[in-house]
C-alpha cells in the first residue's frame, strides 16, 4: 500500500522535525527572547484547553448518569477526548509554525481552527441544554 | 541580560507548572477510569502513569526554571504528544464500559 507508506513516512517526518530544534532555528534569525516565550505560552494555553477537554470527557464517562439516549454519554466522553487530543497535536504544530514565521519576520500564520472549535463547544453546549431541559420535562 | 520588567521567563516558568497541574488532573481523572475496568484497564492504566511521568520528565528543566531561556525544545512535542496519548488511551477505556 504505497499511500499508506506514503502518509506513515509523512507523519513520521512531522514528528521529527517537532522533536529537532536544529530544524527550527535553521531559518531565519534568533527573534528576541520574549517574542519565543510568548509563543511557548500560546502553546501552553491551548494545551491546556485541550488538557481541559479531555478531562471533560473522562469526567462525563464517571460522574454522568446513564442517559436516556443508549451510549450518549459515551458519544459525548469520545468526542471530547478526540477533540482534546486534537487540540494538543494542533498546538505543538501551531506553535512550530509560529515561531517559524518569527525567525522569518513573516506574517503569523491564520487559522480557522479557533473558530471551529468555538463553534463546535457552542453546539455542544446547546445541545446539553436542550438535552436537560428535554430530560427534566419528560422525567415527571 | 537586563531584567525583563514584563517578567516573561516567570511567567512562562508558571505556565509550565499550570500546565503540569492539568497534565496531572487529567492522568488522575484517567487512572480512577482505568480502575474500575478490570485487569485490561488496570494495564492501561499503567500505561497513563508512564505517560505522566514521562511528561513531567520531560518539561521538568521548563518548569523548574534552570537552564538558560531558549526556543526549540524537546519539552513541548513530548508534554504535546503525552497530552494525545492520554487522551487515546482514554478512548478504549471509556468503550470498555459499553462493551
Amino acid at each position: 500500500m504505497p499511500i499508506a507508506k506514503r502518509i506513515i513516512d509523512a507523519v513520521r517526518e512531522v514528528i521529527r522535525r517537532w522533536f529537532d530544534p536544529s530544524e527550527i532555528k535553521s531559518v531565519g534569525s534568533t527573534p528576541d527572547y520574549r517574542f519565543s516565550l510568548a509563543n511557548e505560552r500560546t502553546f501552553l494555553a491551548w494545551l491546556r484547553t485541550g488538557l481541559a477537554l479531555i478531562a471533560g470527557g473522562l469526567a462525563a464517562a464517571q460522574f454522568l448518569p446513564p442517559l436516556p439516549l443508549r451510549h450518549l454519554r459515551e458519544v459525548i466522553a469520545v468526542v471530547l477526548l478526540l477533540l482534546g487530543g486534537t487540540v494538543a497535536i494542533r498546538a505543538v504544530d501551531r506553535w512550530a509554525r509560529i515561531e517559524r514565521a518569527i525567525r522569518l519576520g513573516e506574517e503569523l500564520p491564520v487559522s480557522r481552527f479557533p473558530a471551529v472549535l468555538a463553534l463546535l463547544v457552542g453546539l455542544g453546549a446547546l445541545l446539553l441544554v436542550g438535552a436537560v431541559l428535554v430530560m427534566g420535562f419528560g422525567g415527571r | 541580560m537586563t531584567r525583563d520588567p514584563g517578567l516573561q521567563p516567570e511567567r512562562t516558568r508558571l505556565a509550565w507548572r499550570r500546565t503540569a497541574l492539568a497534565l496531572t488532573v487529567v492522568a488522575v481523572l484517567a487512572l480512577r477510569l482505568a480502575l474500575t475496568r478490570g485487569v485490561p484497564g488496570a494495564l492501561l492504566g499503567a500505561a497513563v502513569v508512564l505517560l505522566w511521568a514521562g511528561a513531567l520528565v520531560a518539561l521538568w528543566g521548563r518548569a523548574a526554571g534552570r537552564g538558560p531561556v531558549r526556543a526549540g525544545t524537546r519539552a513541548l512535542p513530548s508534554i504535546a504528544l503525552s497530552t494525545a496519548g492520554l487522551a487515546l488511551l482514554s478512548v478504549p477505556l471509556v468503550l470498555r464500559g459499553v462493551w
